[in-house]
């Protein structure tokens, strides 16, 4: 893969330390685009592949365009299978796009914030995607990104139902806003699904999964909006905002609140997975995940102080399948594969401490 | 939380969708949701059980004019049971065929008929351009109801100009 991609982590890395940043772990914008008079992804024929993906990229690499330095092309046909999965890991290209019977493709810019996937479900689904909380940055980017290609290629657009998309779920805006949370407390005590609830009421669908097939993650979840039609996009990032801001001071509460009702079997729940993860020799991807929750919560509460908060967000990243593989190319098996990952994770661990 | 399925394990699949206020929602342990299809959170496979339901295949929806069943996009060749079976559309031309045929479709995904959103670049000049005619008709219909008739030739006559 291109030497020149950022490496730099994503989650939560480079946003400002405030208590939302601790919950709110990435902020993401996606706008379905489809180009005016081509059958979409599902009809298309090996030319007219050919023909979007070429056209983007003379768009993209164009050099009137100011940032065509700063994107790389990916072939989709060309990466082999480890590397489209630390792509989907990333969350910079979806499952889909690796669906080996379409030719696709994915322009994505260096930083990692860009990424314009080709032939998709729709001709182009251009998505920004921010640390922390930071939706009217991420919306700001990806619409800038929309605007540069919508200047040299006529949309299909529809004055009354707006931009139209292979799936009519996402027909209008065709836009996605979602936030990844991490909500270790309103999952402990058992409010989670008052807040499921309540969000499907308004039309915000959680998800207690990543989004796009692969594992999930401690206590992680991702919050979007379901409808895309009859709201502006301003107005749905503002709905999402909103809820985040809700749910988020929600789960501070109940940290200190859990933590002052109990604080000794707060802290030695913390501390227990703390002392399991940084010894254990054979650790499961959910394991890890679980233990790398608590431990984030230690460090947000305070309780954890010789633990870097990067330290975590840096293995939550690596310990992911395709990423593992890629510093383990040698580990077949299953078991192999957990003692590796209870190696990395011991390593760097212990590491901070001195 | 317990899985609502065996009723044994902690539910670790959290998963709520709604339409039109009528929520789906399902709180399940990591194995009954593989079994059920529900770890692949696939927005396809989802989404397509999801139009199914809405027209309810095998019941005849009623919801969706059977005529449409025959129907073919003669742009790309989707036909209503291809539509159906992969829940997504071929191409563009396809929206136009099914016309008003969509809208209760569209009302029942987003709870609206009618994009209040941003215009594309290059469509950006023609858009407005409609909109202007739009609203000079509805001045020309005043005028002619308020019988100043030189007025309405005005009007148009700037119509004519845009069209």
């Amino acid at each position: 893969m291109h030497s020149e991609m950022g490496g730099e982590f994503m989650f939560g890395s480079e946003a400002k330390k405030t208590p939302e940043s601790d919950i709110v772990m990435t902020s993401r914008v996606r706008m379905a685009r489809n180009i005016n008079e081509y059958p979409f992804p599902v009809r298309m024929d090996y030319d007219q592949s050919i023909f979007i993906i070429n056209k983007i990229k003379e768009i993209i690499f164009n050099k009137e365009n100011n940032s065509s330095k700063d994107f790389l092309y990916f072939d989709l046909q060309k990466l082999n299978n480890i590397e489209k999965l630390v792509l989907v890991e990333k969350h910079l290209i979806s499952k889909e796009l690796t669906d080996n019977r379409r030719l696709s493709a994915a322009i994505i810019s260096k930083d990692e914030k860009v990424s314009i996937m080709i032939n998709e479900e729709d001709h182009l689904r251009i998505q920004a995607m921010f640390p922390g909380m930071q939706l009217d940055e991420a919306f700001d980017l990806c619409n800038k990104t929309d605007d540069i290609i919508s200047e040299k290629v006529e949309y299909a657009y529809d004055e009354n139902i707006g931009y139209l998309t292979s799936c009519p779920t996402n027909v209008g805006t065709g836009i996605r806003v979602s936030v990844m949370l991490h909500l270790p407390a309103i999952t402990m005590s058992g409010y989670l699904k008052g807040i499921l609830e309540a969000c499907g009421k308004i039309g915000v669908t959680v998800r207690g999964l990543y989004g796009e097939n692969t594992e999930a993650l401690g206590n992680m979840f991702q919050v979007s909006n379901q409808v895309t039609l009859g709201q502006s996009e301003e107005e749905i990032v503002y709905n999402i905002k909103n809820i985040t801001k809700q749910i988020t001071n929600q789960e501070i509460a109940l940290r200190d609140d859990l933590y002052k009702q109990n604080t000794f079997m707060f802290e030695d729940k913390i501390f227990r997975s703390l002392g399991i993860i940084k010894n254990a020799r054979v650790l499961t991807s959910e394991e890890s995940y679980k233990l790398l929750s608590d431990v984030r919560l230690g460090i947000d509460m305070g309780i954890i102080k010789d633990i870097d908060i990067k330290t975590v967000n840096e293995l939550t990243e690596v310990i992911k399948p395709g990423s593992l593989q890629v510093l383990l190319p040698n580990s077949t098996g299953q078991l192999e594969r957990d003692v590796g990952r209870a190696e990395i994770i011991r390593k760097k661990l212990n590491k901070t401490k001195e | 939380m317990m899985c609502e399925k065996c009723k044994e394990r902690i539910a670790s699949v959290h998963f709520t969708q709604v339409v039109n206020n009528k929520k789906v929602e399902m709180h399940l342990c990591k194995q009954c949701a593989k079994e059920k299809g529900h770890l692949n959170f696939g927005s396809t496979i989802d989404v397509n059980d999801f139009l199914k339901g809405i027209f309810g295949i095998g019941g005849g929806s009623p919801y969706y004019n059977p005529g449409h069943v025959k129907m073919v996009c003669e742009k790309c060749g989707m036909s209503y049971d291809e539509f159906q079976k992969v829940g997504k559309f071929g191409c563009s031309k396809c929206y136009e065929m099914y016309g008003d045929g969509l809208k209760p479709l569209l009302k029942r995904l987003h709870g609206s008929i009618e994009h209040h959103g941003k215009t594309p670049k290059l469509m950006a000049e023609t858009h407005s351009i409609s909109k202007e005619i739009d609203r000079l008709k509805a001045q020309l219909q005043q005028a002619i109801e308020k019988e100043e008739y030189e007025k309405a030739a005005e009007i148009r006559d700037k119509i004519k100009s845009l069209e």
